[in-house]
Order: C-alpha cells, then sequence, then structure tokens
C-alpha cells in the first residue's frame, strides 16, 4: 500500500523541479513551457491523491480543469513563443534583456 | 443535482457579457476594416449594459448558487460595476492610438471583454476552483493582449516574461490550493473556512498551503519581492494594454485577496497579517525608491503601481471591516487614476512616436494648458496631495492600520510616501518649467479630450466629496 505522504513526496519533488526548471535554464524558452507544464502536472498529483484519500472526487473535477486550462496556456504560450521568434530570430532565454531598469 | 432556471438570475450580468463577447467576435469576422467601429461600438454598449445590470444588483441579497460555486453579494455588484466603468475608459482611451497605428483591431475588444469577464468571474467566485478559472480566463487574456503588436519586438519579449512568471504564479497558488484542499477536504470557500475553524491547531500542511497562496496572490498583486514581471511587461506592452493590465485587475485581485484571505483563511489571519506586512513594507521601499531612478514614464508608473499595491496590501493588514473597505476604496481610486496616467501618455503620443520618455512631458503647460493642469491633477492624486482623491485613500488606509495599534507601519508607508512624491512632482516641475522639446501643439481627438477631462475632474471631484463611495464601500462589507 502506498502511503499518501509517498504522493505528496513525489508530487512535492516534481514541484521542485519544475521551479528549478524555470529558474535555471537560461538556454531555451521551449524547457520553459515544459516546466510549467510539469509544475501543473505536479499539482494534479497532489489533487488526485487527496481526492482518493480524502474519498472526494471534488479533487478529480479539479485535475480536469486543470488539465483543459493547460492547454488553452501552451496554446497561448507557443503563439508567444511564435511572435518573439518572427521579431528576434532567436529564443534564447539570455537574449530576452531589450528592457532594463 | 438539478440546477433550478432562477439559479442563473445572480449570474445575468455574466452571462450577459460572455453572450456579447461571443457576438462581438463572429460580427467581428463580417465587417470590413472601414467599419471596424462598429466592434468598438457594440463592446461599449455591452460595458455599459453590464454596468447598468450589476449596479442594480447593489442591495440584492448574498446568493450563493450552482452548488456553491459563485456567490452574488454586495461587494460583487459594486466591484464589478467598477471594473465595467473603468474598462469603458480604456477602451475609449485606446481608440485613437490603435488606429493612428493601424491595430484597430477586433481582438483588442473581444481579449478585452473576456478578461473583464475573467475578472467578473474571480471577484464572484465562492470556490477555489472558480477563483482558479476566472484568474486563468484573466491572465490568458492578457498575456496574448501584451502581444497584440505582432510586430513589435519589445511587446512580444514582455508578453514572453509576463506569460512564464504568470504561469509560475498560478503553478504556486495552484499548489496551495491543492494543499488547502488536503487539509480542508472541501474547495467551497465557506465550508474550508469552516473546516480550518474546526480544526483549531494549526498543522505543518496549513502554513504549507497559506505560503503557497500568498505568494501566488503577491505575483498577481505584483508586491515585493515578487513584481519582476511588473516593469518590463508595463514598459513593453502597448500603451493602451499597459492601461489596461494597470487598472481593472487590481480591482479583481483584491477580490481575489478578499476571497481567499479574509473568506476562506480567515481563520489563519494572524499568519497571513505577518507574511503580507513583509511584503507591504518591502513594496513601499522599493517601489518608491526605484521609481526615482526611471527616465521611462511607462516603467517608472510601474514602480509607483507596485507602491500602492504596498499600500492597498496595509488595508488587508488591519484585517478589520474598515481596513478592507479602505483596501477597496484604495483599488476602485487607483484604477481610476491608474487609467489617467497611462492615459495622458495615449495623448501625448502619435504614430511612430510613443511619448514614454520623462522628457517628452517637458513644457507640456505651453502645449496645452489644460491638459498639464488634468496630468498635474493626476499626480498629486497619486502622490496623496489633498484635495485629489488619492489623499483620502491613503488616508483611510492609514486610519485603518493607526486603529489596530500598528502605529510603526503607518509611519512606514508615510515615509515612504514622502519620498514617492518627489517622481511625482518631478514630472509636475517638467510639465510646468521645463522648455517644451517640441513645439508641436497637440492635437487629441474629441473623444480623448472628453476622456481625460472626466477622468482627471473625477479624480479631483472624488477628492472633494469622497464620501459618498467610502460609505458605499463600508455599506458592500457591513
Amino acid at each position: 500500500m502506498i502511503a499518501l505522504s509517498d504522493y505528496l513526496i513525489l508530487g512535492a519533488i516534481l514541484f521542485g523541479l519544475s521551479v528549478a526548471g524555470i529558474f535555471l535554464n537560461r538556454k531555451n524558452v521551449i524547457i520553459l513551457l515544459m516546466a510549467i507544464e510539469l509544475m501543473l502536472l505536479a499539482v494534479n498529483m497532489n489533487f488526485v491523491a487527496f481526492s482518493y484519500f480524502l474519498g472526494d472526487t471534488a479533487g478529480q473535477v479539479f485535475v480536469f480543469f486543470i488539465l483543459t486550462v493547460a492547454a488553452a496556456e501552451a496554446a497561448i504560450g507557443l503563439a508567444i513563443l511564435v511572435v518573439l521568434f518572427r521579431n528576434r530570430q532567436t529564443i534564447n532565454v539570455d537574449d530576452l534583456d531589450t528592457m532594463k531598469g | 443535482m438539478n440546477i433550478a432556471l432562477s439559479e442563473f438570475a445572480p449570474l445575468s450580468t455574466e452571462i450577459f457579457v460572455l453572450t456579447m463577447a461571443c457576438v462581438i467576435l463572429i460580427v467581428d469576422v463580417f465587417i470590413s476594416e472601414q467599419r471596424r467601429i462598429i466592434s468598438y461600438a457594440l463592446s461599449l454598449a455591452t460595458l455599459l449594459v453590464a454596468a447598468l445590470i450589476s449596479g442594480s444588483m447593489l442591495d440584492n441579497e448574498t446568493a450563493v448558487v450552482l452548488n456553491g460555486t459563485f456567490v452574488s453579494d454586495p461587494m460583487a455588484a459594486l466591484l464589478k460595476t467598477c471594473i465595467f466603468l473603468i474598462t469603458i475608459g480604456v477602451f475609449m482611451y485606446s481608440r485613437s492610438y490603435l488606429v493612428a497605428r493601424g491595430i484597430f483591431h477586433g481582438e483588442y475588444y473581444v481579449l478585452g471583454l473576456f478578461a473583464v469577464l475573467g475578472m467578473m468571474v474571480l471577484v464572484s467566485a465562492h470556490n477555489l476552483l472558480t477563483i482558479y478559472l476566472g484568474l486563468e480566463l484573466l491572465s490568458l487574456s492578457l498575456y496574448a493582449l501584451v502581444a497584440f503588436n505582432r510586430d513589435s519586438a519589445e511587446a512580444s519579449e514582455a508578453a514572453m516574461k509576463y506569460f512564464v512568471l504568470g504561469a509560475l504564479a498560478s503553478g504556486m497558488l495552484l499548489y496551495g490550493i491543492s494543499m488547502l484542499y488536503g487539509a480542508t477536504g472541501s474547495l467551497d470557500i465557506a465550508e474550508v473556512a469552516a473546516a480550518l475553524a474546526a480544526r483549531g491547531e494549526m498543522e505543518m500542511i496549513q502554513i504549507f498551503a497559506l505560503c503557497f497562496i500568498v505568494v501566488g496572490l503577491a505575483f498577481k498583486f505584483g508586491a515585493v519581492p515578487f513584481h519582476m514581471w511588473v516593469p518590463d511587461v508595463y514598459h513593453g506592452a502597448p500603451t493602451p494594454v499597459t492601461l489596461f493590465i494597470g487598472s481593472a485587475p487590481k480591482i479583481a485581485a483584491f477580490a481575489m485577496a478578499m476571497r481567499l484571505l479574509e473568506q476562506a483563511l480567515g481563520g489563519l489571519s494572524a499568519d497571513w497579517q505577518d507574511m503580507l506586512t513583509i511584503l507591504a513594507v518591502l513594496s513601499l521601499a522599493i517601489g518608491n525608491v526605484i521609481a526615482i531612478a526611471q527616465t521611462n514614464i511607462k516603467r517608472m508608473l510601474a514602480y509607483s503601481t507596485i507602491s500602492h499595491v504596498g499600500f492597498l496590501i496595509l488595508g488587508l493588514i488591519a484585517g478589520t471591516t474598515e481596513g478592507y473597505s479602505a483596501a477597496m476604496f484604495y483599488a476602485i481610486t487607483y484604477a481610476l487614476m491608474a487609467i489617467g496616467g497611462f492615459g495622458m501618455i495615449i495623448l501625448l503620443s502619435r504614430a511612430g512616436f510613443e511619448a514614454d520618455q520623462l522628457d517628452d512631458f517637458k513644457g507640456l503647460n505651453e502645449r496645452s494648458p489644460w491638459f498639464a493642469l488634468m496630468m498635474l491633477i493626476l499626480m498629486f492624486s497619486m502622490a496623496g496631495v489633498p484635495p485629489t482623491v488619492g489623499f483620502y485613500a491613503k488616508l483611510s488606509v492609514l486610519q485603518a492600520v493607526i486603529h489596530v495599534d500598528m502605529v510603526w507601519l503607518a509611519v512606514v508607508a508615510v515615509f515612504f510616501s514622502i519620498i514617492g512624491a518627489f517622481y511625482y512632482i518631478r514630472v509636475i516641475k517638467l510639465m510646468y518649467f521645463d522648455a517644451p522639446l517640441s513645439e508641436e501643439p497637440l492635437k487629441p481627438g474629441a473623444e480623448l479630450q472628453v476622456v481625460v477631462s472626466v477622468n482627471g475632474l473625477a479624480v479631483l471631484g472624488l477628492g472633494i466629496f469622497p464620501g459618498a463611495l467610502l460609505a458605499l464601500c463600508n455599506a458592500v462589507l457591513a
């Protein structure tokens, strides 16, 4: 039997990985988008685990909404990425520094 | 699980705005480029009617409908009405800018209306799921709006930064919500509050949930140390979009803080008050001090937003009805000042010239004494000089903070406001005492003239007669 805490630890590790991915990555914007997706999936893991152990379906309903919103978010993120690449010919994170102050 | 038809009555405003946004989306496809103004007029009409509907709901009883996901209370009605009125101002300011740059597309209005719908859902949320959905509808529309000017490299960079940090903030908030769900076993705000009260003692998981939720909220507010997106997004986005992001969403963010912190996590107020105190003091300090160093006025106003958010949070820290109503008054009046401030940048700009440098305001008095006066009123209001509305907003927040015996916090706030007054008054000095860079007379369209004048006079008028709005803010929370 896998305990609730095991699921929560896995969720926390995934969440930590995705936050690290956002802050440490200095190369490619697409990796940022992947890290954001991973973050939402880590949250889904939490919701499903809680939902199962609480015997309450509301958490699973929430997961469906998160998945849907994540799809919309990815679509907008990639659209912005295309616009960015057309204007700058680069998607390197380090090159996104025209505005300072 | 049957839902009676009468349960939809409190949602009439949302249903109306959603229907009209879809109608405008379709209509816009079929009209020619020359008649684009139809989409614009329809959007304004939608917002006006929606403001009337939600205004008429001000005296309605609180009703929780749709299995406890949606609440219609006086606070929601007041905040929605303000959001509609502010957005009408935003759309009216934007038109000339968009026309002059050849980006007068229907998408701006459709995305704007969907963002408004997101704010409405957020304001009326009574379930953690509804909060999340409203927030995402608002944020996704705003990401797209920032990248609206497709050929601008700065705008696309700003959109990317906004998207990544906004998604990070949503992720943090969601993680907190999942912990809260685990701790309380419910997503309904009232049930969450009841479960927290029944538990009594604090547990690790509740503190964990609270931390993540506060971080997510602080990101959305743009409070220090989660403010790094604010200056870049305000600077890079097209001015009409900056105008929008800087105004109405602040009211929605206030509502979100009320629903989450006061209504759901009210039992943990001692804990979140400490966290918010740090956020407020840092926001006041960093916002006001760094704004002095800016030469770009959009960036300067971005840092000024950060400091105003610090003030707004002070009202939440007080944790009394007086404090919440002061924060609500602050959010509403700040939105009014923000559209005026960014509106002046639109007024000075023309195609190929953004007028976003402080130097562009030099000698405005010689070019147009009336608009210089309007900018003077707006700057004085942001600085908090009587008799403008900014003074009463700051005063009521400080009063609330002093009444809960946090005098030191009020002293800190006043100290940094005085530092902040410097950069607002510098703009006034540039307008009145410096020679203009170009002698070209200002020729804004009639619509822009009217809306700037109404905006400036409203800031002054509300400052002379603040009683009605203050009383209304008190009444809806009582």
